[in-house]
């Protein structure tokens, strides 16, 4: 039949392309620029880092920035280029891992709770409520001294801490998509809940539940930073930025570079995770499709 | 001059990615005193951008980008409204044009009670008036609106009253400080016909009560045909027809009147199908430079696309911009 | 087998208003208090009154999109109160609903491909290349092109949109559909337009129709019956020519003086109806109607007029117009 391959989808590049859009934004590139470099950083830190990192120089402690040591060293003598480098990957799991956990139980709690209305709804959000009246970094190193110290208890901590966030977002997006037209529409044209759920409700509370997890993933890598830096997160001598913010705090006059270097590229990732969110909000709007 | 209010050659542009977007193209009106002038138009077509760029609230990013408007201001002169400062524009609005919006219930404030919100417009005029006598006035002019429970509704918010009571409030508000002109912008398309019926009837007395002049922008030709004198017709951002509403119901010489008039009438003739211009709404901001209303036209002809039609006299006091009438090209 | 496609018995839906922290109802609103009436299959049966007056909830309610507190809605002889939530489900293919507002209707994150196949997906065990005959054969009637399946909704104007929306209701062949105001967001000039094609789609699709809306005009033209409507109840039902030309229940006649005429040369005086439509949660005792009547007397004031048949037609009132 020659009707057969009438409708023939066009799937070639379109300029409604998600990355396309974001690249198109200035915001947005210099966002996604930042979080590309720190990525790769950390992928390739063994090529990329000059030493080993608890590598000890007993006789150039305290090195300012020069050609060997890019970044300078530490009171051990340690490069702190090397440490940064590897630092990286220590931050961007702790927040990817952190957030990933957060961002899937807060979606399916807030999704439950914003679309079956009633009992189920109040007890999960009077347990978010609960877990949001703790101030979070008190919350996470309670989490931590009861687990104990190590790189995945804090992962679990941080993100235990994320969760009501996400649930709420979910729910606050769910609940309002909820009352629109188009989801009384789908119910009239006979979808099953699950279909209602799946293919209205989810897609458009998308952009929001995104944003939220942009903006998580640097609250995480903060998180990390503070608790290394208070020494209940990553233990010495696995380079955190956090410790090594925390290793500095004696040396602050002495050798300042130990300070500005970790606090820079914390700094760089946190920006370049919220200027993302920003660019990535507006460019999620069904409304940019050319 | 004779008349209340004369706008020419009123230009408004906007800025779309940066770039400057025309939305109202070389507009001119006449408004007399004790006149009503009713504006109709779709969405986009520019009709209340006119309005508010006459008391100069217009949102950013858009903009007057030539024209002028020239009012016979009662404390002032002549002033053209297009060009006054904001200091001076503060004593005019709201007291010697007042304006009337489609919402009533998100033009008044929902934390304020209506006495206070009446006041406050009075107060705003008349400084020293005392409290008593802003009282009074506030009483004389619900009366006016045929409020009932005057003392009742003065001490009420907003959401305690209907969406009828809240846009005789509004226009009792507009009335407060008897203006020179009032401009009305689709003020009854948020309330039901039978309370439309009454706004209508209540806006028609107190224009002959007030002598005041009325500037009635609208979508309904229906409302048009019972509230004004004179009638301007926009399409895409220019007017494509004006004339008394006389003139304009009986005798439409554009063909997007005459296509606006057949459908509505078609609507009480039993048949299968009813008049429709085809075609859609243009978008407010693309403005062609042939005639716009072409590619909906059933007169359409190739040599309609030459340039933009002028705007010229067909009959006495009758306008319209359509090649079957002038072959005359705007330039 | 009844001549009638539908039937509404006594339809009742109220809402409830809660009060404190335990949520303790302290109320109803009687959005539908009692709704009555018949759709012959191919008809069209218009609704018509003022907002609030509950003919979109009653709408809502006929088809279960809001659970009707009680009344009966026979649909091709079945109860549709006594069927399960799957069944109801199923049973969507035959009775759809346009909704007013096609800017807010429309999933904006789906194309028209996917609005209007997802409706043939839940319903039909269809091939890829029969789903895209019938997308085919149903955009050509909406005059959508090709090239334009793959548009998402806010690339479409208003009329456009409400095209798609038709579409996507009638795409499952439906015996019987509702139109809720389904042209009153459009601009004036596109109305003629999507009233066309729906007339137009009705006849050749056989369809039954439900049109609910408060524009006199457009009921007119469009229905052969028509129900009026006011304060959840309705005042007065049968021949749309009949009610129009003589009007016996006086709300009726209100409604149509009110009606703005196109000619200017009859601006006439008319007898304006006095007073605002009450709150459904505190109704007038009597007639909801008698509070703003000026032929209601002390039976009016006491007693509920009920929908009975009178010269031809039903009307609720005790003192109709001759």
């Amino acid at each position: 039949m020659s009707d057969i391959k009438r409708i023939t989808k066009k799937r070639k590049f379109r300029k409604d392309n998600t990355l396309y859009l974001l690249l198109r934004d200035p915001l947005g590139r210099a966002g996604f620029m930042g979080i590309a470099l720190i990525v790769l950083l950390a992928i390739f830190a063994p090529y990329i880092s000059n030493f080993d990192v608890a590598e000890i120089h007993s006789k150039d402690r305290l090195q300012a920035p020069n050609s060997t040591y890019w970044f300078g060293t530490d009171n051990f003598g340690r490069d702190i280029f090397s440490r940064i480098v590897y630092g990286a990957r220590v931050s961007l799991i702790v927040g990817i891992v952190s957030v990933s956990i957060a961002a899937g139980i807060g979606f399916i709690l807030g999704i439950i709770s914003g679309y079956f209305e009633g009992r189920i709804e109040t007890t999960i959000m009077m347990v978010m409520d609960v877990l949001f009246a703790f101030p979070s970094i008190l919350l996470a190193l309670l989490i931590v001294a009861v687990l104990g110290t190590s790189i995945v208890n804090t992962m679990i901590a941080i993100g235990i801490v994320n969760i009501p966030v996400f649930t709420r977002t979910v729910r606050a997006s769910v609940k309002s998509i909820k009352s629109l037209d188009f989801v009384a529409d789908a119910k009239s044209i006979g979808l099953k809940d699950r279909d209602i759920l799946i293919r209205h409700i989810a897609p458009n509370s998308l952009a929001s539940f995104i944003v939220q997890a942009t903006l998580a993933l640097s609250s995480a890598i903060l998180t990390e930073a503070t608790m290394s830096f208070l020494g209940l997160g990553i233990r010495p001598p696995e380079p955190s930025w956090g410790s090594m913010l925390s290793e500095s705090r004696a040396f602050m006059e002495l050798a300042p570079w130990m300070v500005i270097f970790p606090a820079l590229f914390i700094i760089l990732t946190i920006l370049s995770f919220n200027i993302l969110g920003d660019a990535l909000r507006d460019v999620l709007d069904p409304k940019l499709k050319l | 001059m004779q008349n209340l209010l004369e706008i020419k050659d009123l230009k408004i542009k906007t800025l779309r990615n940066k770039e400057e977007v025309m939305l109202l193209d070389k507009v001119n009106l006449n408004i007399a005193p004790g006149q009503c002038l009713g504006i109709v138009g779709e969405s986009g077509c520019g009709k209340s951008i006119t309005a508010n760029s006459l008391l100069k609230l217009l949102p950013y990013p858009l903009s007057v980008s030539s024209g002028n408007a020239m009012f016979k201001s009662p404390s002032l002169g002549m002033v053209d409204l297009l060009n006054l400062e904001e200091n001076a524009m503060r004593g005019i609005r709201g007291k010697e044009i007042a304006m009337i919006f489609q919402e009533p219930m998100t033009s008044l404030d929902p934390i304020f009670t209506i006495e206070r919100q009446m006041k406050e417009a009075l107060e705003f005029h008349h400084p020293h008036m005392p409290e008593n006598e802003k009282h009074e006035r506030c009483v004389e002019v619900l009366k006016q609106v045929n409020i009932p429970r005057i003392e009742q509704t003065l001490a009420s918010y907003p959401h305690q009253l209907s969406g009828g009571q809240l846009q005789r409030i509004m226009i009792a508000i507009a009335l407060i400080n008897t203006p020179a002109l009032l401009i009305a912008d689709e003020p009854t398309t948020a309330l039901d016909v039978t309370i439309q019926a009454q706004i209508l009837e209540l806006m028609n007395n107190l224009k002959h009560e007030q002598n005041a002049s009325v500037m009635f922008i609208t979508h309904d030709l229906g409302v048009i045909a019972e509230t004004s004198e004179q009638v301007a017709v926009f399409y895409s951002g220019h007017i494509v027809e004006e004339a008394s509403a006389e003139e304009l119901f009986y005798r439409p010489a554009h063909p997007y009147t005459e296509g606006l008039i057949r459908s509505i009438s078609s609507l009480n003739e039993k048949g299968n199908q009813l008049y429709s211009i085809p075609g859609n709404v243009p978008p407010g901001g693309e403005l062609k430079s042939y005639c716009r209303f072409y590619d909906r036209c059933k007169y359409a002809e190739d040599s309609c696309k030459r340039g933009l039609p002028m705007l010229v006299e067909v009959a006495p006091k009758h306008y319209c911009r359509c090649f079957r009438h002038s072959m005359e090209v705007e330039v | 087998m009844s001549e009638y496609l539908l039937t509404v018995k006594n339809l009742k839906t109220y809402f409830p208003i809660k009060e404190g922290l335990v949520k303790r109802t302290v109320g109803y609103v009687k959005a539908v208090e009692d709704v009555s009436f018949s759709v012959k299959q191919k008809q069209v049966y218009a609704i018509v009154g003022e907002s609030g007056c509950g003919k979109s909830t009653a709408g809502k309610s006929i088809v279960r999109l809001i659970e009707p507190t009680a009344g009966e809605v026979i649909f091709d002889g079945k109860n549709l109160s006594s069927l399960s939530d799957e069944e109801i489900r199923l049973k969507r293919r035959d009775m759809q609903f346009i909704f007013q507002n096609p800017y807010s209707s429309l999933n904006p994150r789906m194309n028209v491909y996917q609005l209007l196949s997802e409706p043939l997906k839940t319903h039909f065990n269809l091939t890829e290349n029969e789903m895209q005959l019938q997308i085919l054969e149903m955009i050509d009637k909406i005059g959508i092109t090709e090239d334009q399946l793959w548009r998402y909704p806010h690339q479409f104007s208003g009329g456009q949109k409400q095209r798609i929306s038709i579409a996507r209701a009638l795409i499952t062949k439906p015996r019987f559909v509702i139109a809720d105001e389904p042209v009153s967001a459009l601009d004036v000039s596109i109305q003629a337009q999507v009233l066309n094609l729906l007339i137009n789609l009705q006849k050749e699709m056989e369809l039954a129709m439900v049109f609910i809306s408060h524009d006199l005009n457009v009921v007119r033209f469009i229905s052969s019956e028509v129900a009026v409507m006011y304060l959840g109840s309705i005042m007065e039902s049968g021949s749309t020519d009949e009610i129009y030309q003589k009007p016996l229940h006086p709300y009726s006649k209100a409604l149509l003086d009110a009606v703005p005429n196109i000619d200017p040369l009859k601006k006439k005086r008319r007898s304006s109806l006095k007073g605002e439509v009450p709150n459904p949660a505190n109704p007038p005792s009597g007639c909801p109607f008698s509070p703003r009547c000026s032929r209601a007397d002390d039976i009016c004031r006491k007693e509920k007029p009920t929908l009975s048949f009178y010269k031809g037609r039903n009307i609720a009132c005790h003192n109709p117009l001759e």
